[in-house]
């Protein structure tokens, strides 16, 4: 067994430098890496291009790099419900992509996989294929995407092994599968860390293969963004 | 009279089908699951990863890792599942998904819309609407018929930056039910109490009106 296990979240971001390109798993605020996001405000690293969904609330997840200006470009799909983030874009402080979901899903997974690009219909027709290839498949016209190039894929899961194996929790899962191995550099942290052997090898979503270090995360808060409830009568 | 939200919501409900999976958009399009009508089997794909969507919680039974794309809380119903992101993508582009629906600031009369930006002043993202689609063989529009201004979002050209085009196949308003066809927007109902001629004078695009149209019926 390869050991990916580290001491805390201080060594699993070892070696994230000014200028890096980092991809930062969750969906909203659901399934964040939050141990990971607050070593980067400490860390203080700046220039940032960071692939992420979305770009988290003013005060919690990637807001918290976008308030000390540690960002320099976001790729994301979907940056409603963020003040600070809607001022620096309309300022032109922040750059920014907005690209489809699923583009920015398989995009992820591409680089998962080994392949450098791939033909999506997303976005056909509108400004996001400006400058691209499009092709004709079966009568239906296609976009040529890109997969990523990161330097860092930071991730968060539910229980992880020392081997790097890990397991999702529902929606929290989201888009950190897809970044695994997507990066030079994967860094999991995961709310519960166990010894190789105790998890059960079926039912493991990503194997350990794609992961580089493993940390067992803090003070896990888990803001619900929308807090939605139905009444017992 | 014009149709409220959940006016909206109740009519495109009758558009569901036995046995289909739907994906629901914000706004307007989640309420739709309220009014599934009765002997009707639907699941619903919300594209943050999970397919089998309930209600939401009761109080208390709120779990953050458990959400929809409009970051609610939910629940799941039996036989639900949990997957990433791109598998949820590969159900909306491999046309898994039967019908989507989705909302929209503006539609044209061959079915172009857009939906997620406004230059220079709102920029929120087009999140999973462009995948959604680009994609899926059967698309809903619920929408407003006009803006505060009075004027027509039902369009010979869409103004906006586009989501999609020539994909919008039906579209249903607080004053009409339209389908999307080759001469443009076909009338088929009227809200109730609404006239075509009101129909006529809220719509910019071309519109098809043939025969006597019927009064939607909402229960």
């Amino acid at each position: 067994m390869i050991n990916k296990k580290v001491t805390d979240v201080r060594a699993a971001l070892h070696g994230v430098s000014d200028g890096m390109t980092l991809m930062v798993g969750g969906f909203g605020l659901c399934g964040i890496p939050e141990n990971g996001i607050l070593e980067l405000v400490r860390l203080g690293v700046k220039n940032l291009t960071c692939i992420s969904n979305n770009a988290g609330v003013d005060d919690f997840g990637l807001g918290l790099l976008l308030q000390k200006k540690q960002i320099k470009k976001m790729i994301a799909s979907y940056v409603g419900e963020n003040a600070e983030f809607e001022r620096q874009m309309l300022s032109g402080e922040l750059e920014v992509e907005l690209i489809p979901q699923g583009t920015l899903a398989e995009r992820c997974r591409s680089a998962q996989s080994g392949f450098p690009a791939f033909f999506t219909p997303a976005g056909y027709g509108t400004e996001v294929a400006e400058g691209k290839e499009v092709r004709e498949f079966n009568g239906k016209m296609y976009v040529m995407e890109m997969a990523f190039s990161a330097d860092f894929a930071i991730v968060k899961a539910w229980k992880g092994d020392e081997a790097g194996n890990l397991i999702f929790k529902g929606t929290a899962r989201n888009f950190n599968p897809c970044m695994c191995g997507a990066a030079k550099i994967t860094i999991a942290e995961v709310e519960e860390l166990v010894p190789a052997g105790t998890l059960d090898p079926n039912q493991i979503h990503i194997p350990g293969i794609f992961v580089q270090r493993i940390f067992q995360g803090e003070h896990y808060e888990k803001r619900i963004e929308q807090r939605t409830v139905r009444s017992r009568t | 009279m014009a149709l409220d939200k959940i006016g909206i919501a109740k009519r495109i409900a009758k558009e569901l089908k036995d046995g289909y999976f739907v994906n629901l958009g914000i706004g307007i399009p989640t309420l739709v699951a309220n009014y599934i009508p009765e002997g009707i089997d639907v699941d619903i794909q919300s594209e943050n990863g999970v397919l089998g969507m309930g209600p939401f919680p009761y109080e208390g039974e709120e779990d953050a890792d458990i959400i929809n794309a409009g970051k609610q809380t939910i629940t799941t119903l039996p036989g639900a599942s949990f997957f990433d992101s791109a598998m949820s993508f590969s159900m909306i582009r491999g046309k898994h998904v039967d019908l989507t629906i989705l909302g929209a600031m503006e539609v044209s009369d061959q079915g172009d819309i857009a939906n997620w930006k406004i230059p220079g002043k709102m920029v929120k993202g087009m999140g999973g609407a462009m995948d959604l689609v680009a994609s899926a063989e059967n698309i809903i529009v619920a929408m407003m018929h006009v803006n505060k201004a009075g004027e027509s979002k039902l369009l010979k050209q869409c103004t906006l930056p586009l989501t999609g085009v020539k994909c919008v196949k039906k579209i249903v308003t607080e004053l009409a039910v339209l389908d999307v066809t080759d001469r443009g927007f076909k009338l088929l109902e009227r809200a109730p109490g609404v006239s075509v001629q009101e129909i006529i004078d809220a719509t910019e695009g071309a519109l098809v009106v043939e025969g006597e149209i019927p009064e939607m019926v909402i229960d």
